[in-house]
């Protein structure tokens, strides 16, 4: 508790820095008005769109009549509606009361689908990779940094938000990479003005890159010589590491709350990276585990039962190996990579496709992840079409990027579905959500009717007229 | 010399007839018809026929459309409620290719792609897997002028010799921005910066090289006006390097210009008016968008990706709309890879064009078939599905638009060399002798230890153009 009051008593900077921006949002509409009375075109400039808003559209009450209502948690509702209120999903079925004074949409011949999550991503975290090293936040320097927290970080106005958005991923768990142990990953929604704003769970979950012994996968740029025995030794080195850590933490936790209950024992001097394990240590919040090699799997597993934590497994391109065990320890898999070249030259050609079909099979509890940054998170819905191309079935496809993310993330109550109550994330489309030529008609987070623009729909409209 | 010559020929079959499985022999002799029966088919350049079929023989479409008669020996695919595509034409590839970048010089139009080719390649069975048949294979972009291309059909298994595409236009690689200014490259230790390092340097580059080009072709012709007159002249030395410069001057060689930015486009544009040359397509062309009209005016087609974008600051302009507003300013636009990975999924990269701008799905189709085809000068033989072309295609079980589609076999030239079913049936062996091997004694993992390395991949898993991050080598 003590932890996340620190955590808390940190962002009340942030509270009182909202009031600031409550200011300087009056001053801007102000500004929009005066110059619509000057009747001063605001149209933005070609060639440096933004796609930026710093005000939010309202969280009014809104009723999409006549669609096809893909819940996902339960039957596919024809012609149905949804009604809107307060952010939250009011009312969902074929004969609902239609409050007063609502904004209504007519769906006919469109479907409803709750948003996409990607449980996989370091959205807002990198905007330019290559040659603009500015833009880059993932990693620190070091190798243990609990207290890095993607929320800190996430920047609310990166175009990589509004471009994922209008292609129908609503939620992201933003996830810093470097190191051993990265830091804490941030659910978000993707629509705010500020991290807080956006997000659903700003601590979710923290990141270890369980100690590899492949020598960085043996991929092309793989050192050309790794001695497995030098790799193995550095490996066990570096779990030792993080392994000392997190029991630090958990006599820095003991220490702190026998202080607080006998102020006369002695006080722990205050340390933020040990602060910022205790909730994990303690098996309060998730620990996602970068692991893709079966050994790296197996590993992860056994370290977490050891630590007493919750584990994630993250990447799991050999989960399918370890499928008995994941499913015994009940250790659920974002899955990513699944439209990555198979790992090994002998590996059958459609090996990582079929991995979610096999992991179902095998009673494994997984979502789909792009494992993008950012820029191609919007490409969610392909990873799992591929899946379900080989063997995953359609509905179950759709599952693993909506429902089962949310679950693994212990936001079910809020997200994944379309069910009374929950976050009214929607996405209305004209199509098969997970297909490639859908469109997306009508967009909703967080119960906010979102514009359906983004950098490149501006860019496009700046152009596309271009005789 | 003739006799030996027989003689050798004849020991040769009598080889082949003892080593060739029975079944290869049958494929390899593609003398037998197939026909591949009530399927949609998508022909690309001339609708959608439903409920028809295709006949092949000797490599060749001959027969395309409803109540087809076949051989009686033919063998026959029933293709009920499954879609025949033309074979996917890949415009901008980096595999079979041992070493892509001859990254030492600016202009290095003397290497050629031909002189590095692996037909072993195992990321050739996937793209097969993946409905793709040719491959435009090209030099990387880490110099303003690169070498030369290499047009091949996937023949996985055969010699390389055997991929050649017969015919095709022969090409060269160009690059402009970010690349060729080597601006993500810090030079290595005893290196000094190469030149260019700007966009105005590139121009300079390209500019001086067909300086000397023109110089060097009017010494040719100077040449060769002279010597019907005269004989015993001393020729001009040859020039590996400009020599292809000259063919690009006379229209005998395609330019493929990698390319961002819309001012670089606009630069090659003048420089090779400048000189009298055409670009045959621009590559990537990210900003081909905000230059359309200039890219359609010059008759430049552009080959790009469809939705790739911010991996570097020259891609922050790219968007998804790319290939829509092109299309529809007159350019021909094709959908490529540059990835191993990413030639498995063309289909659903050209499905994005109909999200993203609203194409229709017969030019979603032309920009994965012909459109590419038609960039590399091999569309009187691949491309589309009309009687009379290669039997390059493939069937997949849903349209191939569909991100829910997969392909159940690919043909080139008539011959599978791609098919589901079998290579299903092939994994149980498969399992077995990697099991085996793994228990043999090197292979065996040291006590209490780890499992040995995966083996090194040849090239990068992900060889694209620069998309691939914090490298040495720049494909």
């Amino acid at each position: 508790m003590t932890t996340r009051a620190a955590e808390m008593g940190r962002w009340g900077d942030t509270v009182m820095g909202r009031r600031r921006e409550a200011r300087i949002k009056r001053l801007l509409v102000m500004i929009l008005l005066v110059s619509l009375a000057g009747s001063i075109s605001f149209a933005q400039q070609p060639g440096n769109p933004t796609a930026q808003s710093g005000v939010l559209p309202p969280r009014g009450t809104f009723v999409i009549r006549n669609a096809r209502i893909v819940t996902v948690s339960d039957a596919d509702i024809e012609n149905g509606t949804v009604v809107i209120r307060d952010g939250k999903i009011a009312a969902v079925g074929t004969n609902v009361e239609i409050p007063a004074n609502s904004q209504t949409i007519d769906a006919r011949g469109l479907s409803i689908y709750p948003g996409m999550i990607d449980a996989g991503t370091s959205m807002g975290l990198v905007e330019v990779g290559q040659g603009a090293f500015g833009t880059v936040d993932t990693g620190e320097v070091g190798d243990l940094n609990p207290h890095a927290k993607a929320i800190v970080a996430v920047n609310p106005h990166s175009a990589h938000i509004a471009v994922t958005r209008v292609d129908g991923v609503t939620s992201t768990l933003s996830l810093p990479t470097g190191g051993l142990i990265s830091g804490q990953g941030a659910l978000i929604n993707l629509l705010g003005t500020t991290p807080l704003e956006m997000a659903v769970v700003p601590f979710a979950s923290l990141v270890i890159n369980y100690p590899r012994t492949t020598g960085g996968g043996g991929g092309f740029f793989a050192p050309q010589q790794v001695n497995l025995t030098e790799a193995l030794a550095t490996a066990n080195r570096q779990l030792e590491q993080i392994r000392k850590l997190l029991r630090d933490a958990e006599a820095y936790g003991r220490a702190k709350d026998a202080y607080a209950k006998d102020a006369k024992l002695p006080r722990a001097e205050q340390n933020l990276i040990l602060e910022a394990l205790v909730p994990y240590v303690r098996g309060e919040r998730p620990v996602i585990f970068r692991a893709t090699r079966e050994s790296e799997i197996r590993g992860a597993i056994k370290f977490a039962e050891e630590m007493k934590l919750r584990p994630i497994i993250l990447g799991g391109e050999e989960a399918v190996k370890v499928a008995s065990l994941l499913k015994e320890k009940n250790v659920p898999v974002i899955l990513t990579g699944i439209l990555d070249l198979p790992i090994r030259e002998d590996d059958f050609y459609d090996s990582l496709y079929e991995s979610p079909a096999k992991l179902r099979e095998a009673g494994v509890t997984f979502c789909i992840s792009s494992g993008d940054n950012g820029a191609n998170v919007r490409n969610l819905p392909y990873y799992a079409g591929m899946a379900a191309a080989f063997g995953l079935s359609r509905s179950e496809a759709l599952k693993s990027v909506t429902l089962y993310p949310a679950q693994i993330l212990n936001v079910a109550d809020r997200l994944g579905s379309i069910e009374v109550g929950k976050s009214a994330n929607l996405v209305v489309t004209d199509g098969d959500l997970l297909e490639t030529r859908t469109h997306v008609r009508h967009l909703f987070i967080d119960g906010r009717l979102v514009p359906l623009n983004s950098r490149h729909t501006d860019l496009n409209d700046a152009f596309k007229d271009r005789k | 010399m003739m006799r030996r010559l027989t003689i050798q020929v004849l020991f040769c079959s009598l080889i082949g007839g003892l080593t060739i499985p029975q079944s290869l022999a049958q494929s390899r002799g593609a003398a037998t018809e197939t026909l591949i029966r009530n399927a949609t088919v998508l022909t690309v350049t001339r609708g959608t026929l439903t409920n028809a079929d295709v006949l092949i023989r000797n490599g060749k479409i001959v027969a395309l459309g409803k109540n087809v008669r076949a051989a009686a020996n033919a063998k026959v695919i029933d293709a009920t409620g499954k879609f025949v595509l033309p074979g996917i034409v890949d415009c901008h590839s980096h595999s079979m290719l041992d070493t892509i970048n001859e990254s030492t010089m600016s202009v290095t139009s003397m290497a050629r792609t031909s002189d590095v080719l692996n037909p072993n390649d195992i990321d050739l069975y996937r793209a097969l897997a993946g409905g793709v048949t040719s491959l435009n294979l090209l030099h990387g972009s880490a110099n303003a002028i690169g070498g030369l291309n290499t047009v091949v059909k996937i023949k996985y298994g055969r010699p390389a010799a055997e991929f050649i595409f017969p015919g095709a236009m022969p090409g060269i690689k160009f690059a402009l921005g970010e690349n060729p200014k080597r601006s993500n490259f810090q030079p290595q230790a005893g290196q000094t910066r190469r030149y260019p390092m700007t966009r105005m340097g590139v121009e300079e580059t390209i500019r001086d090289a067909f300086t000397r080009a023109r110089d060097y072709k009017r010494s040719w012709d100077e040449y060769r006006a002279a010597s019907s007159r005269e004989k015993n002249l001393v020729p001009p030395r040859r020039d590996l390097q400009l020599e292809p410069l000259v063919e690009v001057l006379e229209g005998k060689r395609y330019v493929h210009a990698h390319c961002y930015r819309a001012d670089e486009i606009l630069m090659l544009i003048s420089v090779a008016n400048e000189f009298g040359f055409k670009i045959k397509t621009f590559q990537h062309t990210l900003e081909g968008y905000k230059v359309a009209r200039e890219i359609a005016q010059h008759g430049a087609g552009a080959s790009i990706f469809a939705d790739n974008w911010a991996y570097k600051i020259e891609a922050y302009d790219a968007i998804p709309y790319n290939a829509a507003i092109m299309t529809r300013a007159g350019v021909v636009v094709s959908m490529n890879s540059d990835s191993d990975e990413r030639a498995r999924r063309l289909n659903i990269e050209a499905a994005k064009a109909m999200r993203y701008g609203d194409l229709t799905e017969e030019e979603a189709l032309k920009l994965i078939t012909w459109n590419p085809a038609v960039q590399l000068g091999i569309q009187e033989r691949v491309g589309s599905l009309e009687v009379g072309k290669d039997a390059d295609l493939a069937i997949w079980n849903e349209h191939p638009l569909s991100v829910y589609a997969r392909v159940e076999t690919t043909f080139v030239d008539g011959e599978v060399f791609f098919d589901r079913q079998q290579d299903l049936a092939k994994r149980p062996e498969i399992l077995r002798e990697r099991a085996q091997l793994e228990a043999a004694d090197p292979n065996r993992p040291p006590a209490g230890g780890a499992s040995p390395q995966a083996p090194r991949r040849r090239r990068p898993t992900n060889a694209d153009d620069d998309m691939w991050e914090g490298g040495v080598e720049q494909p």
